[in-house]
């Protein structure tokens, strides 16, 4: 145990502090121009810098830099702090993209990374389908190889974005004798195809980021297949990894219980201070307790990863952890509202607590639902714990090796 | 940046997890357990011959002379073995005397207590719960102690019984001193048992710096290692039991309730380990958060271990409420690292203000 960095990162962290100082907020010319332009001329020249997309290569938009896990936490602390922009976070940047560079080929690469890193090119993900949720692999939306291209059929759904997307990466079933997982293949289609019909799902938030998307006879080049046919799941399998290392993120954790006291702060239980009675203090003291273990658990994590080690079975938990405390978060929230409960949700985005309203607030607690299932449902999550953490034997299951219905 | 165990620390964990398999195994554990008395000479003394007696203990008094997270690091292994011994108070009233005397009172007793020729133990908590510093009521007049401590283990097997006092000072105490009386608690855990200790006019020897709180935090640390611990064996032998008891045909643990019930179980206790870690580590290392982060883990982590506790008997079933089955030693083990030094609400009050909510 040494928490203190060496000084050749320290001498990393003011270097980085000193580019951002000169290039954070734009001066000149450039401060002028539109949000969208100042953020993307930013991000240019802290790739070119070697800061962001450190893991894709030059050719392809990214900075290319030696796998190093402490230089990306220093550089992720210095931008938050900053408020600079980092890394785009969408599903492309952050699913698709480490995707492409595990399996795509070339000219895959070459097509779809640079604009979907420069955000030129936005992405939805196509893999839940109203018959196949956790079960995913029963997936029945179909493509069938017509000449060079690719005849889609069929319906996905919670596909958050698509509305507003220019392309999607799916999971469709191409070929339908052979088994339940190896008859799916990963492709790639614009969404703005003739064929394609998107319609948005309204939320109990009153917002609507969730969206179905109707397949009729859709084409897409042949060429728009990531791997093999029939190797669809095993590529879906490491969007999915990433989406898991995506949710878990206990900065959040920490900022939420950060805005959690300012509400208990500012409500007011019999005329005083929330935060002055003792059961809010004792839960938000648990709460405090809970998300030090995470925080400290992702240091170790990170520890492993930087040593190209396996951190064991809590490496699977924090996404279950962390869909816990946001229930016990909410479930806080909602008692130091108190009538807050009773007037309709500000209709607010993944990050929710920005503004401190009881309405945010409201809308926080049933967005952390959202955060619960998306990625794999919480009791998805404790089998996986349960079997591949545990050892514990696999629930027999129906049809595992049956093709199509 | 660093956070993990290094070679050595996993291999001191390895040797005394071996020496535990065999020298105090579950039949072991039960005699013990059932028999007259917690004290076991001889795995003391095999503990001892390991420098787990004087583990913190500079070289210059025979000591290892390693760090709170060592400390805690082995404490985590007796905990998941249940292992009866004077460990947790000898290890306190040890860095008691190491943190708080002078040089003639640390050359007095660390070579002693380092090669566990010599046991110790440490009296902190007075009656009606209070084991707070701010709580303390003992003091000394004219060298002399009147009064009484709670919940003091291994009184009857130790030479020197290490006092708190009013305003987070300690005295050292011979237990051989007039006026000590040692009245055994018919105690619940059996592998810890406690007495409870009065003092008649009893000549006794204040340490030179007041480090009560301190003590106090490393006992937190402590209490929330052995913890871990036994919270994690409960896991692992639930699991055990779910991989082999069959109902309906299967094995319980194919079932999602029974599953998922375990899963529960393990997310409550494994992210706790890096908080400990972390604890252990800052308790020598980072003074600003030494105090609030020994205040978290003890009230989350042996909180967490009485759930689980129960959860486990639930795993079991009939069985598990049995004095046969080994459950119920670590359930009664939880029960003491939740209640000595105070219970977990006690601790996230402190660390609530501490906090500066």
């Amino acid at each position: 145990m040494d928490l203190r960095y060496t000084p050749e990162y320290d001498e990393f962290r003011r270097e980085v502090r000193r580019f951002l100082e000169a290039n954070w907020p734009l001066t000149g010319a450039q401060a002028k121009l539109a949000e969208a332009e100042r953020i993307m001329v930013f991000r240019d020249l802290a790739t070119e810098q070697g800061y962001l997309y450190r893991s894709i290569p030059r050719q392809y938009g990214g900075s290319e830099q030696p796998q190093d896990i402490f230089k990306s936490k220093i550089i992720l602390e210095e931008f938050t702090q900053a408020g600079a922009p980092h890394e785009l976070s969408g599903q492309g940047a952050a699913m698709l993209v480490p995707t492409l560079l595990e399996c795509g080929n070339d000219a895959q690469k070459e097509q779809f990374i640079r604009p979907t890193i420069r955000g030129e090119m936005t992405w939805a993900q196509g893999y839940s389908e109203p018959g196949a949720g956790s079960d995913l692999a029963s997936l029945q939306t179909r493509a069938e190889l017509d000449g060079d291209e690719w005849v889609i059929n069929g319906q996905k759904i919670w596909t958050s974005g698509a509305d507003q997307a220019d392309m999607m990466f799916c999971l469709v079933r191409t070929e339908p004798d052979a088994g339940k997982h190896a008859g799916i293949s990963y492709l790639l289609v614009d969404l703005k195809v003739p064929g394609i019909r998107v319609r948005t799902l309204k939320q109990m938030t009153a917002t609507d980021e969730f969206c179905e998307v109707f397949f009729d006879d859709a084409r897409t080049p042949a060429a728009n297949i990531v791997g093999k046919r029939g190797e669809g799941w095993a590529v879906s399998k490491a969007t999915l990894m990433h989406e898991r290392a995506l949710i878990g993120d206990s900065g959040r954790m920490e900022r939420d219980l950060a805005q959690l006291v300012k509400l208990a702060r500012r409500a007011q239980i019999g005329g005083r201070p929330a935060i002055e009675d003792s059961s809010i203090r004792q839960r938000l003291a648990e709460i405090q307790a809970y998300v030090a273990t995470q925080t400290h658990s992702g240091s170790r994590m990170l520890t492993a990863t930087a040593h190209g080690e396996f951190a064991g079975i809590v490496m699977i938990m924090a996404k279950l952890t962390s869909t816990e405390m946001s229930h016990m978060m909410a479930k806080l929230a909602l008692d130091l509202i108190g009538d807050g409960a009773f007037e309709v949700p500000n209709p607010i985005a993944y990050s929710p607590v920005e503004d401190g309203t009881d309405a945010s607030w409201l809308g926080n607690w049933m967005w952390s639902l959202g955060i619960a299932t998306a990625g794999g449902t919480a009791n998805i999550q404790r089998n996986i714990i349960g079997e591949r953490g545990l050892g514990l034997p696999k629930q027999r299951v129906a049809n595992m090796g049956a093709g199509k219905g | 940046m660093n956070f993990s165990l290094s070679e050595e620390q996993k291999m001191l964990q390895e040797t005394v997890r071996g020496f535990v398999e065999n020298e105090c195994p579950l039949t072991r554990l039960r005699e013990i357990f059932d028999g007259e008395s917690d004290y076991d000479a001889a795995l003391w003394h095999g503990l001892a011959e390991m420098g787990l007696a004087g583990l913190t203990v500079p070289e210059q008094y025979g000591g290892a002379e390693m760090e709170m997270l060592e400390l805690a690091l082995v404490a985590e292994v007796l905990g998941a073995g249940a292992v009866p011994s004077p460990f947790l108070g000898h290890s306190l009233a040890t860095l008691a005397i190491q943190l708080g005397g002078d040089d003639a009172q640390k050359e007095r007793w660390l070579p002693d207590l380092a090669s566990g020729t010599g046991i110790a133990t440490i009296a902190m908590g007075e009656a009606g719960g209070c084991w707070d510093p701010s709580e303390w009521q003992l003091d000394i007049e004219d060298g002399r102690l009147t009064g009484a401590k709670t919940y003091v283990t291994s009184a009857e097997i130790s030479g020197w019984i290490v006092v708190s006092l009013v305003g987070g000072r300690l005295a050292v105490v011979a237990r051989e001193a007039n006026g000590v009386k040692i009245e055994p608690v018919d105690s619940a855990d059996r592998t810890r048992r406690s007495s409870r200790v009065s003092f008649e006019n009893t000549p006794a020897e204040v340490l030179v710096h007041p480090v009560g709180e301190r003590v106090r935090d490393a006992g937190l640390i402590l209490l929330a290692a052995d913890a871990l611990g036994g919270a994690w064996r409960l896991v692992e032998m639930s699991t055990d039991y779910a991989k082999t008891r069959e109902q309906f045909g299967r094995k319980i643990g194919e079932f999602q309730a029974v599953k998922h019930q375990l899963a529960n179980m393990a997310i409550q206790v494994e992210p706790g380990r890096a908080l400990l870690w972390y604890a252990a580590h800052a308790f020598d290392h980072i003074p600003a958060d030494a105090e609030h982060s020994a205040a978290m883990v003890k009230s989350h982590i042996t909180d967490r271990y009485t759930q689980v506790s129960r959860d486990a008997v639930e795993i079991y079933g009939g069985i598990g409420l049995t004095w046969e089955c080994e459950i119920h030693m670590w359930l009664k083990r939880a029960l003491f690292d939740r209640a000595w030094l105070g219970l977990p609400q006690l601790h996230r009050e402190r660390a609530a203000k501490l906090s500066g909510w």
